[in-house]
């Protein structure tokens, strides 16, 4: 069925091009010594954040990175008529407690590591169809929070298998909205659950992998586009193993993705941080895209990025019971916004 | 291709290009670290049995076990056991220390949700089946040496 | 007295060299290598071979886990031989009471002095 606002089965387009009016990025400090330091809005010293417990200072970091995204280009709170987020921990606490701050509408999202691109999918729908003004789309996760729901314990003495990933402490939020200036989303691509049987949770790259190349080729197909239309290919967490086999499964698929493809989680860390494959979680995504990304855009190098993020839809009951791990992958288009490049010169 | 086929062909796929521990340097720190503390213990061993000539040799070995635990639980307090335990692998859990280290990890890491429901409910989330199985496996040796 | 300590050292380096290899092999998490270990020790224990080993590497061969479940088959045959059946139930946990006792006190202390951290690699 072709849809009003579509193309093919899965790619909507945004035709009144909902423009990132804000974005804003905050990290820990192990992210902060990476590859992007000089990008993050802010980097954190202690990964408490001052609070009593590692699900409150993610909280905390959610909270500081929205009003940092509000501060930053002076949006006012009342202006904004939705808030869309998630985070990896169970009930999303950590979106929706920080909502209660900001009284404002609120849509919380689980996609796992995925939910940065899918709220700002929705977002971007929302702002197209003239249901919104302004919309939040912020994600955030934290290492040592993720680790003791999704793990072991943190002073447990255990080695970390090579195919494991770090997940990232760090959040990111993006503010869209109808104006005319600015970046903006053009498209997105919305993914379906895939499952390639595999079983081990330590290695995510391989079991998000699938569903990310399915994504990619519905969008390929959906849009008529290929690899080299695109200045950047980016996913979100699949690491360096997640990425290889991304590359070599699109080939299969008849798509060489050549040296505009690279991954966040690959990216964020520096080879001698001892992280494995590379980072992982919402905030992955989330924090590279609101700082590396969209300020590479703001400087001229990318004028159109395709966005996806995927994420393993697993629970720690789904891996006790020895089930394999479902996977999703959301893909935007960000394009850039031209009035942007009167304002620099 | 059906999907169970497809399935099967990745996940064959997936282990031939994951990358695999590094198997000699793994081995190495665990036979020398875990030698090491077998080496302490036996210097302990060898101390007390100097202090207190007329302990017995079981007495001897628990007391081991308890100082070595000691050591253990205050090591992963301040945060350095997990460190050590990351080059040492089987070095640091198959001695008492790695028994030692996962009740004390999941005691503190269990604290924040209250002492109760956290810290001592959760205290043998890793070890209990250590216990359990301990305990049902000796039962089975004292069955069969009560029939012998 | 070096001898013992080569021996202790080769016996306990040699217990952990195993364990390494069953955790590369088998991508057994730590809790199932504990288990593991122990159950082998009672075993080795209940078929009288773990005492040799003992004998030759002594701390090398009671401080790893397996010496635990050694120890827990060894109480447990002592007091079967000396209070019948009710010692099928108390010998073990009594051998091995000293051992479960220090690590419940000493972490029910660590842990309300001290807080995890979050790693760093």
């Amino acid at each position: 069925m072709k849809k009003n606002n579509g193309l093919g089965q899965s790619t909507i387009v945004f035709k009144n091009k909902p423009r990132i009016e804000s974005y804003y990025s905050m990290v820990g400090k192990k992210e902060g010594q990476g590859t992007f330091k000089k990008y993050f809005d802010c980097i954190l010293n202690d990964d408490l954040c001052g609070q009593k417990s590692f699900e409150v200072a993610e909280r905390e970091i959610l909270e500081r990175t929205i009003l940092g995204a509000l501060d930053k280009n002076n949006v006012d709170l009342s202006d904004i008529d939705f808030m869309i987020g998630g985070d990896l921990l169970n009930q999303i606490i950590s979106s929706s407690f920080s909502a209660r701050h900001f009284e404002t509408p609120f849509i919380g999202l689980y996609g796992a590591c995925s939910t940065m691109c899918e709220s700002i999918a929705i977002g971007a729908a929302l702002v197209d169809g003239g249901y919104a003004k302004k919309t939040i789309c912020a994600t955030v996760s934290h290492f040592a929070a993720a680790e003791r729901q999704y793990r072991t314990p943190l002073e447990l003495g255990n080695q970390r298998p090579p195919v494991s990933q770090w997940t990232v402490t760090g959040s990111g939020c993006t503010i869209l909205s109808n104006t005319n200036r600015g970046h903006y989303v053009s498209m997105a691509t919305f993914g379906k659950v895939t499952d390639y049987g595999v079983t081990d949770a330590n290695n995510m790259g391989a079991a998000m992998a699938p569903a990310a190349s399915e994504t990619l080729a519905e969008h390929f197909k959906d849009t008529g586009t290929c690899p080299d239309d695109y200045d950047l290919i980016v996913t979100g967490d699949l690491g360096k193993l997640g990425s290889e086999i991304l590359r070599d499964l699109m080939e299969h698929r008849g798509y060489k993705l050549g040296t505009n493809y690279c991954d966040c989680g690959q990216m964020i860390f520096s080879r001698n941080q001892r992280t494995f494959q590379g980072g992982s979680g919402a905030g992955c995504s989330a924090s590279v895209l609101n700082s590396y990304i969209l300020k590479q855009m703001d400087a001229g190098v990318y004028k159109k990025v395709l966005f996806m993020a995927t994420g393993a839809l697993l629970s720690t009951v789904s891996t006790q019971q020895g089930e394999t791990i479902p996977c999703i992958a959301h893909a935007i288009v960000i394009e850039r916004g031209e009035e942007n490049a009167d304002d620099i010169s | 291709m059906n999907k169970e086929e497809r399935n099967k062909r990745y996940l064959a796929y997936v282990s031939a290009k994951s990358p695999k521990t590094e198997v000699w340097p793994s081995l190495f720190f665990a036979f020398i670290i875990g030698g090491l503390i077998c080496c302490f213990g036996q210097a302990v061993s060898d101390t007390l049995a100097n202090w207190f000539p007329y302990m017995t040799e079981t007495e001897l070995g628990a007391w081991t076990l308890v100082v070595i635990i000691f050591i253990t639980c205050i090591l992963t307090g301040v945060g350095l056991f997990d460190d050590i335990a990351r080059f040492a692998g089987a070095g640091t859990i198959v001695p008492i220390t790695g028994f030692a280290n996962s009740i004390c990890s999941s005691a503190m890491e269990f604290r924040r949700e209250g002492i109760i429901f956290g810290m001592c409910a959760k205290m043998f989330t890793v070890a209990g089946p250590v216990i359990v199985f301990g305990i049902i496996s000796s039962i089975i040796i004292g069955v069969v040496y009560l029939f012998l | 007295m070096l001898m013992t300590y080569l021996k202790v050292f080769l016996t306990g380096g040699i217990i952990c060299l195993i364990g390494q290899i069953l955790i590369i092999k088998t991508k057994l998490t730590s809790a199932r290598i504990l288990v593991l270990f122990m159950c082998l020790g009672v075993f080795l224990e209940g078929i009288g071979v773990y005492q040799y080993v003992v004998d030759f590497g002594k701390a090398g061969a009671t401080v790893p886990i397996i010496g635990f479940g050694r120890t827990l088959a060894k109480g447990v045959i002592k007091e079967v031989s000396t209070k019948g059946i009710l010692g099928i139930f108390t010998g073990g946990l009594t051998a091995t009471a000293a051992g479960i006792a220090a690590s419940v006190i000493f972490s029910f202390f660590v842990a309300l002095i001290f807080k995890p951290k979050t790693k760093h690699s």
